[in-house]
């Protein structure tokens, strides 16, 4: 492989990674409200969350554009407040990456929580522990197998993304190409034999990455 | 300490709870047939439930009055609480499971130590195993333990035997006792078994379809079993 393919790679895992970190702390909160309280506008909620996975990536791309271009509303109090760019930096790989892997992370970790016996949190209250106590000590503990089956799940979807990045970050070579985006670029150029090798790295990621879920996921079930 | 239960209601899927009634015995136990409400009564009093009406009142604290929308969390309530399945914390050890509510702060005496509650329940030598890895009858006592170390002013056990055979029963009759005598802590037994509630208890209150229907001295609620 190039330098130029080794630098796509390590940028493309950096940014997967950095998403994931990003919405782990939301995700989680999200599932547990989910699971554990009831709220109005809930199913509302639910639905937004779930969008992504449905609404044609490229279609969730230009939602980003809109909200964090320049003029967009967020964009304008990023770019005013805090002198930062979104659009077409890697801010964007990060942001397309995280909102299109959220939804896999709450459903995950929702039914985790969802699978935890509310008897044990019961009894913790009893206990003399409080709602953070509980949420700390029982509830995310017992949920833990399946939160990291979902944030590996996020983790591999954020690897393979690909509609939203094009929009939001465009395909700009050392600023926002990834994986996925070189791939492509590769096989509109006619250039296949270089996209070969990035097509075997990338599968490598991602089995590895699922696999690891997999094993997870059954160590989970034995218990 | 009186348990106090003014018109208490709580709707439950086929029938509502209404009990008015005040458990100021040792040992009170409280019977009835599958589904009569027995363990909804303990999480109301508890707290995990809020009663629609009534108020629950506990050694003249008022722990849930629903005219006042008043409800004390069950963390403030210093009730100790046995369930069926005994909801040991199945990822710590026996001894975290164990120090979970240990409420080093109620300076009430030294009685309700680590070591020395441990001792009562025979339950030293497993601290460092995960609670799963204990036999039915050390997990029962382990679930004693955590509850007792708490330093309740109350608890409650549902049915906290049911799983067992009669030998283990017998065993661990003992240990209910002692809760009583030397902790003093007042026990709410919930139970199927006319020979436990018989064995163990200074007043049966008898539950049908959320109501009290009778209460009294296990020979006068239970004739047969004497």
């Amino acid at each position: 492989m190039t330098s130029e393919a080794w630098q796509i790679v390590l940028f493309t895992i950096e940014v997967s990674a950095l998403s994931t970190l990003l919405i782990l702390p939301f995700g989680i909160a999200i599932a547990w409200l989910i699971a554990r309280r009831d709220w109005p506008g809930k199913p509302v909620i639910e639905t937004i969350v779930m969008l992504p996975l449905f609404v044609p990536p490229v279609a969730t791309g230009f939602v980003l554009l809109m909200l964090f271009g320049h003029n967009g509303p967020l964009g304008s109090i990023l770019q005013r407040g805090a002198g930062i760019d979104v659009v077409f930096t890697w801010r964007a790989v990060v942001l397309a990456g995280a909102v299109m892997s959220f939804p896999l992370l709450v459903r995950t970790a929702q039914n985790a929580f969802q699978e935890v016996n509310t008897r044990f949190e019961d009894i913790a209250r009893t206990l003399g522990a409080g709602e953070w106590r509980v949420f700390r000590t029982i509830s995310l503990p017992l949920a833990l197998p399946g939160v990291v089956v979902g944030t590996v799940l996020a983790f591999a979807r954020a690897i393979g993304e690909f509609g939203a990045t094009v929009v939001v970050a465009g395909m700009i070579p050392r600023r926002t190409m990834t994986i996925s985006l070189a791939i492509y670029q590769k096989i509109q150029l006619g250039h296949d034999s270089e996209a070969l090798p990035l097509l075997f790295v990338s599968v490598g990621i991602v089995f590895i990455t699922v696999l690891c879920g997999q094993l997870i996921s059954r160590r989970k079930g034995a218990r | 300490m009186s348990l106090r239960l003014q018109g208490v209601r709580l709707s439950l899927a086929s029938f509502t709870l209404e009990v008015d009634a005040t458990f100021d015995r040792p040992i009170v136990g409280v019977f009835g047939p599958s589904g009569a409400g027995k363990t909804s009564l303990l999480d109301l009093i508890a707290g995990l439930r809020r009663p629609t009406a009534g108020m629950v009142e506990l050694g003249g604290t008022v722990l849930s009055d629903a005219s006042a929308s008043l409800h004390l969390p069950p963390r403030l309530r210093r009730i100790g609480y046995v369930p069926q399945d005994l909801a040991l914390f199945p990822h710590l050890s026996v001894r975290a499971n164990l120090v979970y509510g240990y409420q080093a702060s109620i300076p009430e005496n030294g009685l309700f130590t680590l070591e020395h509650v441990s001792e009562v329940m025979e339950i030293a030598p497993f601290f460092g195993r995960n609670v799963t890895t204990l036999s039915g009858g050390e997990q029962q006592r382990v679930a004693f333990a955590r509850a007792i170390l708490s330093v309740p002013r109350l608890l409650l056990l549902d049915e906290p035997m049911s799983s067992l055979d009669s030998r283990l029963k017998q065993r661990l009759i003992p240990f209910l006792l002692r809760i009583r005598d030397e902790f003093r802590i007042p026990l709410i037994y919930v139970t199927h078994d006319a020979g436990e509630l018989a064995s163990l208890c200074d007043e049966i209150v008898l539950l049908e379809k959320g109501r009290v229907i009778d209460r009294g001295s296990p020979k006068d609620v239970l004739p047969e079993s004497q």
